[in-house]
Order: structure tokens, then C-alpha cells, then sequence
């Protein structure tokens, strides 16, 4: 365990130094407090007893609680796709490839990005929230005096089903999002079906999906990995609450978009 | 019998407790009184095991359970209840079921067997038919006996009360105190409570311990610490706000 320099006690010319040292060896110890959190919580997730009926109630919690989002924010952001993408190519005569640029825009980037972004921002929020009012109030220390392991019981479940539900909410997203851009592209701007849907098929790779997949999968590990570590170790009272909930979600988001560069530029 | 030796534990710079001693009987009610913010909590954290120690031991039939971990650990709290002080329901879940979770979770009852067991502690803290409430819809005083079925759904062999009492009014506070008294006299668990209520706590208490500062600085039955020649037991006792000199304490 580290413990920071207090830069008082040091030489004035020295201080600046130790400071620096401090705030360092405390981004250390957060960054090692972060993974063991993460550690302890995937050990639950393959050690049992497992918790089912938590599963169930978390898929329901972080899944079917996002659907409707997922649907709608889904639905607009392949009709703005589909609009500005077509305006685009219709300036170089390229209109019939709307379907293929709507379509690797999403699976690739957009749809793991924003639905992950967008279910930070109802269940992961509410990851925290609960979390956090739950240590408040000492539920988390009743667990425990009921020889319940809190981390059994409340995080592997969540991070499990965030790899579950969120392959499958993006997969929604995606689908949703390419009929959005058909509805704009050829509904309202007179593309042809065939030409949407089938240049699709001729550039849509198996890669592009697994590209996808990955990343929905490591943004269902992320969301509720760091959501729940902020409800956890919020601090006190409904301030220290809000607090968490809030670096929650920016903490998260943030993650999701350099993780999903990282990802973009190692995956195929 | 839960003994206690040498308990040390500070937060930061600051010394909570600096060595407390204290030896709790089995079948005993023990309480532990002394004003907000002297570690009584703090103490009885420890004795659950929530809290490590910097210094000392605690020790439950023999068993250091401040070296415990993990499975061997919640292997002593198997035999804990803890009633805390906001009772600490679980607000996304009914009154019945609150009281249900420890049996659902720990035990192999069947769902029969666990629903008689849960209306018969609701019938003895006087809860009969409130079982589909939500915590939030009922009054903290119910919520207080709530949690005193659900710490005793299980049939601990110890339950810890940390101030079980608080917020609630003058006739509530004896309503519960008699209630916890009936059920000890019926489950003769040993019972450890944490309260400032005076002097009320006399005449539920077996015996009485006074934590100042950090320190036990009084143990004994009622009455002996009521005549307690100490003069902070004496200040606390009487609720006098005038200090006690430096030299004249412990």
C-alpha cells in the first residue's frame, strides 16, 4: 500500500517534487484498487455459488430497461446518417453506396459507441446510484453480515450482464439504425431498395460484425465495471452520491471512446 | 462469550479507539453507551467484523475472528444478527421479503417452510399482515422492528443493536427496548447494543459498558455504574453539559 509525501515536510525547492510524487503514487493506488475491483469481481463471475436470479434481475436492469432507448436513439441516428450520407455522395454521383456507408458506420463505429454511451447514461447511472445509496445506508454492510459477499452479489452479476445485453442491444441498434437510413434514403429521397440493400451485402464483411461484437463486448465489461466501482466507493451522504453517479458517467464515456480508438486500430 | 483485547483503530490522524478491554458474556445483554461520535459504532463494527483493528483482537468463542477471511469468516457471522441503526432494508424489496433474504440466501428451507418462518417473526414484533408493504411506506419506528425480524429470522446465537433506538419517540423507544427484552427472555440469544438512551437502557441491560474516548472507562451491572463514582459516567449519566476536568479522567 502506497502512502503519499506530504510535501510540507519536505525542503521548500523540493516540494513541487514531492507533490508530483504524491499525485502520482495516488493515480497508481487508484488505477490498483480500479483492476483489483475487477479482478475480484470476474473471480466471482467463474467461482460458485453463482447468483442466477441476480443475472436475470441485472439483464433486466441494464437490457430490457435500454430498449426502448436503444430503439429510438437507434432509429435517428441511421435517418441523420442516412440524410447527410446521401447528401454527400450525391455530390460525387455515388448515391447507390448510401446502404454500405450507413451500414459499416454503424456496426463498425456508431452503434457499439452510442448505445454503449446512451445505456451509461440510464443503467449505468442508476448502477451507481443504487450502489451508492446502498452503501450509504448500510445495505452493503447488511449483506456482508449476512455472510453475503457484496461483490458476488452485486457486481459479477452486472458485468456479466453487461457482455450479454450489450452485443445484443447494439445488435438492435445497428439493425434499427439501417432501417432508419433506408427509411430517409429511399422512402423519402428515392433511392431503390435493391440498390440500398444490396450493395450492403457486396461490402459488409464478416470482420466489420466481429469489429462490432468486440467492441460491444469489452463496452459491456467497461459500463458496469466502472459503475459499479464509483457506486462503492462513493462518499458520504446524497452529495457523495451525486458525485459518483456523475464521475460515473464521464469517467465512462470517456473510457468508451479511447478504448473504442484502441480497439479501432487493432481490429481488422 | 466475545472477548475484546487491546482494540486499537484510528482514521487518518484521528484515534477512535485506543485500547478498549471488554469481556461480553453468552445469554448477556451487554450496551455500550457514550456520547455521539466516541466510537461506540465504531467498536461494534469491529465486533462484526466490518472493521479490521489496528492493534488488538476480538475474539468469538475462542476464535480470533479479527484474523478471519472470507468463507471463514462469514462461517462466525452465520451465527450474527445485526439490527443497524437505519435498519438498513432493502428498499427495492417488500417487508416479507426483507425478512425472507436471509433464509432465501443462507438456508435450504423450502419456500413454505420460509414464508411460516417469516410471518412468525412479523406476528412477534408486531407486524402481523404489513409483509407486502415497501420499507418506504411504513414508519421508522416499524421499520426498527422490521429489521429486528430480519435479524432474527435466521436464529442467531449473537445480535448486535446499533442504536436501534434513534430518531424514534419516548413510547417507541420503550415499545422496541421491551421488544427486544421479550425476545432475548424467548431465544436467550446473547444480545450486544450500542445506545445513548438513559436511562432507559438500565432497565433492559444485564450489564453496562461506558466507552469515552476511545477507552472503556466503566463496566458493570446497572446499578453499579449508576452509582459509579467517575465523574464522566456521572456527566453522561445526568446529561450535564459542564466538562470534566483533565485530571479527573478514567
Amino acid at each position: 500500500m502506497f502512502s503519499s509525501p506530504t510535501p510540507e515536510l519536505w525542503p521548500a525547492p523540493l516540494r513541487p517534487i514531492a507533490a508530483l510524487g504524491g499525485l502520482v503514487l495516488d493515480v497508481v493506488s487508484a488505477l490498483g484498487r480500479f483492476g483489483r475491483f475487477f479482478a475480484q469481481a470476474v473471480g466471482y463471475v467463474v467461482i460458485p455459488p453463482f447468483k442466477f436470479g441476480r443475472l436475470i434481475d441485472r439483464i433486466h436492469f441494464i437490457g430490457f430497461r435500454s430498449l426502448i432507448i436503444v430503439v429510438l436513439t437507434g432509429a435517428f441516428t441511421g435517418m441523420v446518417l442516412g440524410l447527410q450520407i446521401f447528401l454527400t455522395l450525391s455530390r460525387f454521383g455515388s448515391e447507390a453506396y448510401l446502404g454500405p456507408a450507413v451500414a459499416l458506420s454503424l456496426i463498425r463505429e456508431l452503434g457499439p459507441v452510442l448505445c454503449a454511451v446512451f445505456v451509461t447514461g440510464l443503467a449505468g447511472s442508476a448502477l451507481t446510484a443504487e450502489i451508492g445509496i446502498m452503501k450509504i445506508t448500510e445495505q452493503i454492510d447488511a449483506l456482508q453480515v449476512m455472510a453475503l459477499n457484496p461483490m458476488r452479489y452485486l457486481v459479477s452479476p452486472a458485468i456479466l450482464a453487461g457482455v450479454i445485453t450489450f452485443p445484443l442491444l447494439t445488435a438492435i441498434f445497428d439493425v434499427v439504425g439501417i432501417l432508419g437510413g433506408y427509411l430517409v434514403g429511399v422512402e423519402l429521397l428515392g433511392l431503390s431498395p435493391g440498390t440500398y440493400f444490396g450493395e450492403m451485402k457486396t461490402f459488409v464483411t464478416m470482420s466489420d460484425l466481429m469489429t462490432g461484437y468486440w467492441k460491444a463486448i469489452s463496452f459491456g465489461i467497461i459500463v458496469p465495471w466502472v459503475c459499479t466501482y464509483k457506486g462503492f466507493n462513493c462518499g458520504h451522504g446524497a452529495e457523495g452520491v451525486a458525485r459518483a453517479t456523475t464521475q460515473a458517467v464521464v469517467l465512462t464515456s470517456i473510457l468508451i471512446l479511447v478504448w473504442d480508438y484502441f480497439l479501432g486500430s487493432v481490429l481488422p | 462469550m466475545i472477548r475484546v483485547q487491546g482494540l486499537h483503530k484510528r482514521f487518518g490522524s484521528q484515534p477512535v479507539l485506543r485500547g478498549i478491554d471488554l469481556d461480553i458474556a453468552t445469554g448477556e445483554i451487554m450496551v455500550v453507551i457514550g456520547r455521539s461520535g466516541g466510537g461506540k459504532s465504531v467498536l461494534l463494527k469491529h465486533l462484526i467484523g466490518l472493521l479490521r483493528p489496528d492493534a488488538g483482537t476480538v475474539a468469538v468463542d475462542g476464535t480470533e475472528i479479527t484474523r478471519l477471511r472470507g468463507g471463514e469468516l462469514d462461517r462466525v457471522r452465520e451465527r450474527y444478527g445485526v439490527v443497524f441503526q437505519g435498519g438498513a432494508l432493502f428498499d427495492s424489496m417488500s417487508v416479507s421479503d426483507n425478512v425472507a433474504f436471509p433464509l432465501r440466501e443462507r438456508s435450504r428451507l423450502g419456500a413454505a417452510e420460509i414464508r411460516g418462518r417469516v410471518e412468525e417473526k412479523l406476528e412477534q414484533v408486531g407486524l402481523s399482515g404489513m409483509g407486502h408493504k415497501n420499507p418506504a411506506e411504513i414508519s421508522g419506528g416499524m421499520r426498527k422492528r422490521v429489521a429486528i425480524a430480519r435479524s432474527l429470522v435466521t436464529e442467531p446465537e449473537i445480535v448486535f443493536f446499533d442504536e436501534p433506538t434513534t430518531g424514534l419517540d419516548p413510547i417507541l423507544v420503550n415499545t422496541i427496548h421491551h421488544l427486544i427484552v421479550e425476545l432475548h427472555r424467548k431465544f436467550r440469544f446473547t444480545a450486544v447494543m450500542v445506545s445513548h438512551e438513559i436511562p432507559e437502557i438500565f432497565e433492559i441491560a444485564d450489564r453496562v459498558a461506558m466507552l469515552h474516548e476511545g477507552v472503556i472507562v466503566e463496566v458493570g451491572s446497572p446499578e453499579a455504574v449508576r452509582a459509579s463514582a467517575n465523574p464522566i459516567v456521572q456527566q453522561f449519566i445526568r446529561g450535564d453539559i459542564e466538562t470534566v476536568p483533565a485530571g479527573q479522567r478514567r
